[in-house]
């Protein structure tokens, strides 16, 4: 029987840790994105006004329409990305579990906005588990609008066992 | 509503109303649609089963994240701020579950000026099962 591995950290992520990907960038945040996401989210009742409704927007205090805090201005690339196969029969430290997620919120996402977003991975700590020799490892997202003010920055839990 | 709730008028200790849905393939097919998220997990009850779902295709943990952020910003109005929301996803979305998101203060915070209200937050679904344990953090006008 193979021996048990002692740590799952790879070199891969002692040479990638705090180490920021290039900036990728939004194609122009468009209304009908908003109002599409906003019906979506919201199905089956009416979304709220600051959603779709320009006039009621102009009344607040952030003068027009934002989009709701969930909104992806990333979806829909193009060219496609690859699709993700999960590895069969995985081995011990192969297997993985989305260890959720935690967003500090900036400024709002409006009409028009290119949004920019860069990830890192930024800490990991391991310990022995349920589910055996298991690493938590965590990556931020930092998304910030077209004036450079943050958006958004999103730690991810990766659990990997 | 812009302002619907102030600083001074919560308490540690209570919860706040709640946002309910029953979802099924017309909430995640439209999520799907505007999230790009077509995934057969999502779709088809043969695949959610291969995934050793044994009900079949299930709902997306985003969508339950945008429930939770309706939640709050129904409570707190329009022009209110959501500062902070964590989450983890521990229980699977079935079809025509309904989920419940609820949330209940455990912290007011006054530091640099704001008005910081912290909740525990959660999605339950129609068995009391807690889906997605998590927090948030909502800045409230003050009347002050």
């Amino acid at each position: 029987m193979a021996d048990e591995p002692t740590t799952l950290v790879t070199q891969e992520m002692l040479d990638s840790r705090d180490v920021w990907s290039e900036k990728v960038y939004s194609r122009p945040v468009e209304l009908n994105d908003i109002i599409k996401w906003a019906i979506a989210v919201y199905w089956p009742e009416e979304p709220p006004r600051i959603y779709w409704d320009e006039e009621y927007a102009k009344t607040t205090r952030y003068g027009g329409i934002i989009a709701p805090q969930d909104f992806n201005p990333f979806a829909w690339p193009v060219p496609r990305p690859p699709a993700r196969e999960l590895p069969k029969d995985a081995g011990v430290g192969e297997r993985v579990m989305n260890g959720g997620q935690t967003d500090t919120f900036g400024v709002p996402m409006r009409p028009g906005d290119v949004i920019s977003q860069s990830s890192a991975l930024v800490d990991w700590n391991e310990r022995v588990g349920r589910l055996g020799l298991t690493i938590f490892s965590y990556t931020e997202n930092r998304w910030e609008n077209q004036n450079g003010e943050l958006v958004k920055s999103r730690i991810s839990v990766g659990v990997r066992y | 509503m812009a302002e619907n709730v102030y600083f001074e008028d919560v308490n540690v200790g209570d919860d706040i109303p709640s946002f309910t849905r029953q979802t099924d393939l017309m909430h995640w097919n439209r999520y799907a649609a505007v999230n790009d998220e077509f995934v057969y997990i999502h779709m088809d009850d043969e695949a959610g089963r291969a995934a050793a779902n044994e009900p079949g295709a299930f709902g997306m943990g985003n969508l339950r994240w945008a429930y939770l952020l309706n939640m709050l910003r129904e409570w707190v109005g329009d022009e209110v701020d959501v500062r902070e929301l964590g989450v983890q996803f521990r229980a699977i979305n079935q079809k025509n579950d309904v989920l419940t998101c609820v949330g209940t203060i455990t912290e007011k915070i006054e530091e640099n000026g704001d008005h910081l209200v912290r909740l525990d937050t959660n999605v339950i679904n129609q068995d009391g099962v807690a889906t997605c344990p998590g927090h948030a953090v909502v800045a409230l006008p003050s009347r002050g």
